[in-house]
């Protein structure tokens, strides 16, 4: 196996070898689920296979994440700059946008011609909105690069959800203002993650166009301008949708508005757990400190950051936006969710549960300890939560 | 005219060039970038974090 080179700070030489080199290719074939599903029930008859991968996605991973444990191996930083300049790791990144293409128009193509029942035709609807909002992580990836290539893939994979908005909004207001009342992508202790939906998926949607908007002016250009990159990606979306729609006829509409909504839905609810709660304090002047590891809820486990490029090695990621996928680092003592993504997102389905497990592990956080001025909490819950669990010991404003 | 650096990830502004996807044309000083100027590339150092680069 490919193998890096490398000294230690120490002076010892090293050579480090990537045990999950080959094991990325779960990113890749990830997001086929829903073929996987078509295949078998065209060769059963079958039609329950269509959801296969809900069972996938909400038994297995969560399963596989809780068995196979977390992997909390880092790359040497010795040998970072050759693992970021192998090549072989963005192809898999680049290798993945024509497959959720394939994907959609496969899945399009069987709601249209196999003569589903309702529920099969729903279901299958859904779990290609599914795999479609892996293409925003596969998009996440891509667009946090500075090659042109890498970002002009980020704006075509992001029109197969129709979030074309996505990395505007995610690199340029998300990363600012991440775990700040500000940001309508990061959740609040005590909002559940459909009062969350609410702000967040017009929230976003407001500022990305505001930040295009205001760089457009810049350049002497009106906002509707060809240049325009949200309408970039929003046009390509335009195109398919309507070219699905052509090709197989008016089924498409309620299958493409099921597709999006189970598309947009993967991102709210990612958005939702990675920032629960968690508050960047301002200083003297009044500007909030730095992003730190610690305003990020992380996940090791090994199956889920398999298949999600790494994602849930989240607060390295806001710590470092740039960092590829492979070279992403574990550290210590963090913010730590109960289970992988998929595990973690059934959680935040039923609120209730989600606050009886996430808001004790929030208070107890080594920042925190107990103290509400140290969380981003939802005004309208402040008072129930005083009640519940006071409010610590308030070390700034005791007395 | 003279360049300057995001810290976090490299990004280079360098005056003589401006940044002519994000509006600033060849010339702008950096003095004269926004107050709430971000980097561009990682968005997380801002217009004070920057220093001075050798191109």
């Amino acid at each position: 196996m490919q193998g890096y080179t490398g000294v230690l700070p120490s002076g010892e030489a090293i050579h480090y070898v990537d045990r999950k080199r080959y094991l990325w290719l779960l990113s890749v074939l990830y997001p086929l689920q829903p073929l996987v599903g078509i295949f078998l029930h065209a060769r059963t008859g079958n039609e329950a296979w269509l959801l296969l991968p809900l069972a996938i996605g909400y038994v297995a991973a969560p399963l596989l994440d809780w068995l196979l444990g977390e992997d909390r191996n880092n790359p040497p930083e010795a040998v970072v700059l050759q693992l970021d300049a192998d090549r072989y790791y963005r192809y898999l990144t680049y290798a993945v946008v024509p497959l959720h293409f394939l994907g959609l128009i496969a899945a399009a193509w069987w709601a249209g011609t196999a003569e589903l029942s309702w529920w099969a035709f729903a279901g299958l609807a859904a779990v290609a909105g599914i795999a479609s909002g892996l293409g925003i992580n596969t998009g996440h990836e891509l667009g946090h690069k500075k090659p042109r290539l890498e970002r002009t893939l980020a704006k075509i994979v992001l029109a197969v959800p129709a979030y074309g908005h996505f990395w505007i909004e995610h690199n340029r207001g998300h990363h600012r203002d991440v775990a700040t009342p500000d940001d309508p992508a990061s959740a609040r202790m005590g909002e559940s993650i459909y009062r969350f939906a609410r702000r967040e998926i017009p929230g976003a949607f407001r500022r990305a166009w505001a930040i295009e908007k205001d760089r457009l002016e810049r350049r002497g250009r009106s906002a509707w301008h060809p240049d325009n990159e949200i309408l970039q990606s929003m046009s390509i979306s335009v195109a398919l949708q309507l070219g699905l729609v052509a090709w197989q006829g008016w089924s498409m509409i309620p299958f493409l508005a099921i597709h999006n909504v189970f598309a947009w839905w993967q991102l709210t609810s990612a958005n939702y757990i990675e920032h629960y709660g968690l508050l960047r304090q301002k200083d003297a002047n009044g500007r909030y400190e730095r992003c730190e590891p610690h305003h990020s809820w992380n996940s090791n486990h090994v199956f889920s950051n398999l298949v999600l490029f790494h994602l849930e090695r989240h607060s390295d990621h806001h710590a470092h936006p740039l960092r590829r996928y492979q070279s992403l680092r574990h550290f210590e003592d963090l913010p730590t969710l109960p289970n992988g993504y998929f595990g973690s997102y059934l959680l935040a389905y039923l609120p209730w549960l989600w606050y009886r497990v996430m808001d004790p592990k929030l208070l107890a956080l080594p920042h925190v300890q107990g103290n509400l001025d140290r969380i981003n909490v939802e005004p309208s819950a402040r008072e129930h939560i005083e009640r519940r669990y006071g409010n610590g010991s308030r070390p700034e404003t005791a007395g | 005219m003279t360049a300057f650096r995001c810290p976090e990830c490299g990004y280079v502004y360098d005056e003589s060039a401006g940044d002519e996807h994000e509006g600033y044309s060849p010339g702008t000083p950096f003095e004269q970038l926004p107050d709430d100027f971000s980097c561009p590339d990682c968005a997380v150092r801002f217009k004070e974090d920057f220093r001075p680069a050798d191109r």
